[in-house]
């Protein structure tokens, strides 16, 4: 590592130009590193008004920087803020920050990994269910910011014939998004989102969660039994009677026209495409 | 000179106050429409694909001026310029058509990812070049001029050979960009560097000054005990950061001034007195001028805007 952009430049025999800008990234990189991990030393040629470096001041941007991002995290994150209290919330987020900070400048993107970072979170081991409670906030955030659709009424597949609809592919809404869990996470979601946090929840009586933006408003909703892997099937392109039959294998209990009324009800299916293919994959 | 071709983007911009617009603001806006000159928003916080984001933004388009504010094309980075990004800040401007588009001077991305904070550059003659260049990018890219933003700092670089608003002005000189004032920013800068801000406001360029921000700053201390002010965005503007703001006024006359309150939001009516009182500032100042041609003070009644302001450094531990 270097010490100064000035400093280096005079004995390596590079062209001062190249050298120049080289030393301004290095200078940044070394930068981002103290940034990030405070066991690092300060970077060097940074100073206070008297000239002397200053540990503190920059500890303000190393402060900016995490504080912001736990922020972050914090706006994105409502439920498992509640679920786990302020101080653990922020410990599990300071962690998280340190090892997957932001690809990209836009924060509306960023979190994506914390609810897998959660269900590694040692000491978040005594709540099974909140990696799985993140992953429908996750949803919920993508849901609100997802390209906007109109959703089809049940009464456009009145014109179809209904011998066409099993070979029916479905366009799901944009913003369609689940989350699958052996736990109550829609009750558990919905009794900590709007602050009352009191009920008592049943933690055997577990299910999956559909996430959706139909119009304006986020709208969670739990899933029957099956449900989540037919809906998975059609987003991938089956047709609904391949996708029934992803649903039937999940569950026994899979109720095709209830979930496929359901479904539309939601506000999640945004088209319809008859499967040509489709018949040739049953073949 | 590559400005020269440049359209200006001030035309459509009202010279009046405006506010930084808050999601939790956004029905009080729709359902009020309050007279206010013209909102500002984040140019990321709109980079999602739809949305209500979207649809109250372009409500509130519909009805009043926008500015758009960047905060993460990371101009000062000694790396190229993110494509991606500059396309996407392409797509927004092509879309709410915003009469000013503004940027920062410092950078925030690496190679390591994204650093979510304004961090602070060298006033080198290798820094001037490269942040030319990539204002002149991104001019070329978005078809029109940019303004560019005073930071607020903590540490300077001891290779530093510019001022700050000398290398400012330079910048100015040498892309054609415009430039957005943040007065709180002077105030905070000139307070942690112990730098004259009366000086410093005299070594910008103000007469490429197309738009002001005024914010409100928190207050600290370094492990010398001196004063470190800190750039919070939450809460009220202060009086001293009003003063210098109409010593900027006095010179320019009144300019499109943007109230920012990003954290600890307040209610909309408290958001929207702190734009009444810039607007009064302006009027007041505006005013006088009119009466007297040749006036160099102000002789308005509102709070302390016509003192001369103080020097920034209040016995801080400056030397």
């Amino acid at each position: 590592m270097i010490d100064t952009a000035r400093g280096s430049t005079r004995n390596l025999p590079y062209p001062a130009r190249r050298v120049r800008a080289a030393s301004l990234a290095e200078q940044q990189a070394a930068f981002a590193i103290a940034l990030l991990d405070a066991q690092q030393p300060l970077p060097t040629g940074l100073q206070g008004p008297d000239g002397q470096p200053s540990a503190r001041r920059f500890a303000v941007y190393r402060n900016n920087v995490v504080v912001g991002l736990v922020e972050t995290l914090k706006a994105a994150y409502p439920v498992i803020l509640r679920l786990v209290g302020e101080e653990f919330f922020v410990a599990m987020a300071r962690a998280y920050v340190r090892v997957e900070p932001p690809a990209s400048p836009i924060m509306l993107d960023y979190g994506a990994g914390f609810p897998r970072f959660i269900g590694q979170f040692e000491p978040a081991a005594a709540l099974p269910y909140l990696q799985d409670v993140a992953r429908l906030e996750r949803g919920w955030v993508e849901a609100y910011h997802a390209a906007d659709a109109l959703p089809l009424p049940l009464s456009a597949f009145g014109r179809i014939p209904p011998e066409d609809i099993p070979r029916l592919r479905l366009v799901l809404h944009p913003s369609a998004r689940i989350a699958r869990s052996v736990f109550p996470i829609v009750e558990i979601w919905q009794a900590n989102v709007d602050g009352n946090g009191s009920l008592s929840i049943d933690l055997d009586d577990g299910g999956d969660a559909l996430v959706a933006r139909p119009d304006m408003e986020v709208e969670v909703r739990r899933l029957p039994e099956g449900a989540a892997a037919f809906i998975e099937a059609l987003r991938a392109g089956a047709s609904i009677v391949d996708a029934a039959a992803e649903g039937h294998s999940a569950s026994s209990r899979f109720d095709l026209a209830g979930t496929l009324r359901g479904v539309v009800e939601a506000g999640i299916v945004v088209g319809h495409d008859s499967a040509p293919t489709g018949s040739l994959e049953e073949a | 000179m590559p400005g020269s071709t440049l359209k200006p983007s001030h035309m459509r911009m009202p010279k009046r106050a405006g506010v930084g617009l808050k999601a939790e603001h956004y029905r009080t806006i729709i359902e009020t429409s309050p007279d206010v000159g013209f909102f500002e928003v984040h140019a990321e916080n709109y980079m999602g694909a739809g949305g209500p984001p979207h649809r109250y933004l372009s409500a509130i388009r519909d009805r009043y001026p926008l500015s758009l504010h960047g905060v993460g094309l990371s101009i000062g980075a000694d790396r190229p310029l993110d494509k991606d990004h500059l396309s996407r800040l392409r797509r927004l401007i092509d879309r709410y058509e915003p009469a000013l588009f503004s940027e920062h001077l410092a950078w925030s991305s690496h190679d390591a990812g994204f650093l979510n904070d304004l961090l602070p550059l060298p006033y080198t003659n290798a820094m001037l070049e490269r942040v030319a260049e990539h204002i002149d990018q991104v001019q070329a890219s978005i078809g029109r001029q940019m303004l560019l933003e005073n930071p607020s700092t903590y540490l300077s670089f001891a290779e530093s050979t510019w001022s700050e608003p000398e290398f400012i002005a330079e910048i100015v000189r040498r892309t054609g960009c415009g430039l957005l004032l943040d007065v709180n920013n002077v105030h905070v800068a000139c307070t942690n560097q112990c730098w004259n801000p009366v000086a410093y406001l005299d070594a910008c360029p103000l007469s490429d000054v197309q738009q002001i921000h005024l914010a409100g700053f928190a207050t600290d201390a370094d492990e010398k005990h001196r004063t470190l002010l800190i750039d919070a965005h939450d809460r009220p503007v202060a009086e001293m950061v009003w003063a210098l703001y109409a010593h900027v006024i006095e010179r320019t006359g009144p300019l499109p001034t943007l109230i920012e309150w990003d954290a600890n939001v307040p209610s909309w009516p408290t958001l929207k007195a702190e734009a009444e009182h810039a607007q009064i500032v302006m009027a007041d100042i505006d005013g006088a001028r009119r009466r007297a041609p040749s006036f160099a003070g102000s002789t308005g009644n509102h709070r302390s805007h016509g003192a001369a302001p103080a020097q920034s450094r209040s016995g801080g531990g400056c030397p």
